[in-house]
């Protein structure tokens, strides 16, 4: 049982520091650690020891089968964040040359002035990147 | 009627993936009326099913309670889908006036949002729930990065970082409350943390990542930093649905699993009056429309859970009433700012002056949801103020109810200062080149004739709105009819 808790304890310790950097796809890292940890304790908390399994009438002793659904689907759901995640991080790279986007633009700039919509493809069309000072111009 | 409750966010989800694919923008359009409108009628019928205070319930899949997922809706949550139906439909009908619903991700995350804000509304399940928050979640991440301009990218990065990390608390609740309790079916968890630690420190995670989501002090600095960089309507959509389904999942897992412990509420006072003054003075420093609303919405998430810390039946009767209409204003006003910002090129304050001459009908729908938003009488928000400052001095919660008093005038300086700097003083010298289009005030008007029909009408609201206070009040019949 405490070796299961260290275990949490590491994982989670290394996805903190990880999510405390700067670059998007480190930041994406550390949640897949954080995750790991959450679902080790999402499985701990059915009980750890050996049981039989959990078909009606096929055990005396059977294991608790919904800490494993609910892990599956935390599994699932952590996949998708991660893939967004690291999508954005590959569209940081491709703005800003680096997937670090606070330092990209100051954060005291004026917030945008929203005259671009999106174009089914993804692009962007519209005035408001040559109007605001130092906004989003690919490097 | 209960066999239908899953269908308020099954609809929505799966006509979200239908419009996903469907090229034309007019069908687009007409299936998301349909599905938003089934979302909403479902609403109704439950607040009209739930008049003598009973609980509808279903429980998913033909499990037998309290195994299966159940699903259940008191007047409370009847309520909250008809205006997220309602809030939804005209922030999606203000994206296509504004000509902003060209990709289809636009109606496709709405639907999405609007879908999963239903079904974390009507669950009863704490793991269920935290799915729907992950749904709700995943949709809005698209919204708030539609597009991909790069403050959007950089918004969209504090955003979902910091959501992510209040999801992962969540689940780590949801966690310790399943292994003490051994359930995480909410009849079950009735007042569960009253006999168990490891419940009441599950329940507390969890408690913790729903304060994240609604942006309370000290774990709300992510929102005035993210939300004014979204498309203004996506925006607008944020502040009626997103962050309010933080509130009510917030309402219902304080009620049941503290079954309203007097040391909880005495913290959630605190942080409520908290949230308040670092909200509304936050407002002061920032210079863009869209910005200072974004910090009030801070400020006016604390009256919300100030109505949870009072507690009492009159507390909680004033936040659901609040909470309605303070809806209401402030999308009103969000998408105010998004037709000014339309028209006149910038909602940045030094840049915009003498619009009450150039555009009346503007000012005056702003007036109306700023005053209602400050709480001056006629106007709901005064009700729903005076409601609710009365139920913390009848529950002898003094401190909160003068803060909450003061709050207000500064609300009103805020409001003033959008005021004077964009709609009284002189026309700007060298104006932006805006592109105005026609209808563009429709949506924001609809929703400021709200604070006006219940500033003068409230008994209307109040009857639904004190039915409501108390299903969220007496959880006995909640949690037999969830699990019985």
């Amino acid at each position: 049982m405490s070796a299961i808790a260290v275990v949490v304890g590491v994982l989670a310790a290394g996805g903190t520091y990880l999510i405390l950097q700067r670059g998007v796809v480190r930041i994406a890292l550390g949640f897949v650690l954080l995750g790991h940890a959450v679902n080790v304790v999402l499985l701990a908390s059915g009980g750890l020891q050996e049981r039989g399994v959990p078909i009606v009438g096929a055990s005396s002793d059977p294991a608790d089968p919904l800490p494993q659904a609910f892990v599956l689907t935390a599994i699932v759901i952590a996949f998708g964040m991660t893939a967004f995640l690291l999508a954005l991080a590959f569209r940081a790279g491709e703005l800003f040359g680096l997937d670090d986007t606070e330092g990209a633009i100051p954060p005291d700039e004026r917030v945008d002035r929203d005259l671009d919509e999106a174009e089914p493809d993804g692009n962007v069309r519209g005035g408001s990147e040559t109007q605001v000072p130092g906004s989003e111009e690919d490097p | 009627m209960s066999r239908f409750l899953p269908l308020a966010a099954a609809t929505p989800l799966l006509l979200a993936a239908a419009v996903a694919v469907v090229p034309a923008v007019v069908v687009r359009r007409v299936v998301a009326a349909a599905a938003i409108a089934t979302c909403g009628g479902i609403g109704v019928a439950a607040v009209g099913s739930t008049g003598d205070g009973g609980v509808l319930a279903t429980q998913l899949g033909g499990f037998p309670p309290p195994f299966a997922i159940a699903m259940a809706a008191d007047t409370f949550a009847g309520l909250m889908l008809v205006v997220f139906a309602l809030v939804t439909g005209l922030c999606l009908a203000f994206a296509g006036l504004r000509g902003h619903d060209g990709s289809p991700r636009a109606h496709a995350g709405a639907l999405a949002l609007l879908g999963a804000a239903a079904g974390a509304t009507l669950t009863a399940d704490l793991f269920n729930l935290f799915v729907w928050i992950e749904v709700l979640l995943l949709s809005s991440y698209v919204l708030i990065t539609i597009g991909g301009t790069a403050r959007r990218v950089r918004a969209g990065t504090i955003y979902v970082a910091t959501n992510l990390l209040g999801s992962s608390v969540f689940l780590a609740g949801v966690a310790l409350v399943y292994a003490t309790a051994g359930s995480v079916n909410l009849g079950v968890l009735r007042g569960a943390a009253a006999g168990s630690g490891g419940v009441a420190i599950g329940a507390t995670l969890v408690v913790v990542a729903l304060a994240v989501k609604s942006a309370l002090v000290p774990v709300h600095a992510w929102l005035p930093r993210s939300y004014p960089d979204a498309p203004t309507w996506v925006t607008a959509l944020f502040s009626g649905t997103l962050t309010k389904v933080g509130i009510v999942a917030l309402f219902r897992v304080v009620t049941v699993v503290f079954d309203g412990a007097a040391g909880v509420r005495e913290a959630i006072l605190i942080v409520a009056g908290v949230t308040m003054v670092v909200g509304v003075l936050g407002a002061v420093g920032q210079t863009s429309m869209r910005a200072i609303l974004s910090f009030h919405m801070v400020s006016q998430v604390g009256y919300l859970v100030m109505a949870l810390g009072i507690g009492t039946i009159a507390g909680l009767g004033a936040g659901v009433f609040f909470l309605v209409q303070y809806i209401a204003v402030k999308t009103a006003l969000f998408l105010v700012a998004g037709a000014v910002e339309s028209q006149e090129g910038s909602d940045d304050l030094e840049e915009l002056g003498g619009l009450v001459h150039k555009r009346p009908a503007l000012a005056a729908v702003f007036l109306i949801s700023a005053f209602a938003l400050a709480g001056v009488p006629p106007l709901s928000g005064f009700v729903a103020k005076v409601a609710l400052v009365r139920a913390a001095f009848d529950g002898a919660a003094y401190g909160i109810g003068a803060t909450a008093v003061a709050v207000s005038f500064l609300t009103l300086l805020s409001m003033v200062k959008i005021w004077n700097a964009a709609f009284w003083g002189s026309m700007p010298e060298e104006p932006i080149p805006g592109e105005p289009r026609a209808g563009l005030l429709v949506p924001a008007g609809v929703l400021a004739a709200v604070p006006i029909v219940l500033g003068l009408f409230a008994e209307s609201l109040w009857v639904v709105a004190d039915r409501a206070a108390r299903s969220l009040a007496d959880v006995v019949v909640y949690a037999s009819a969830v699990a019985p």
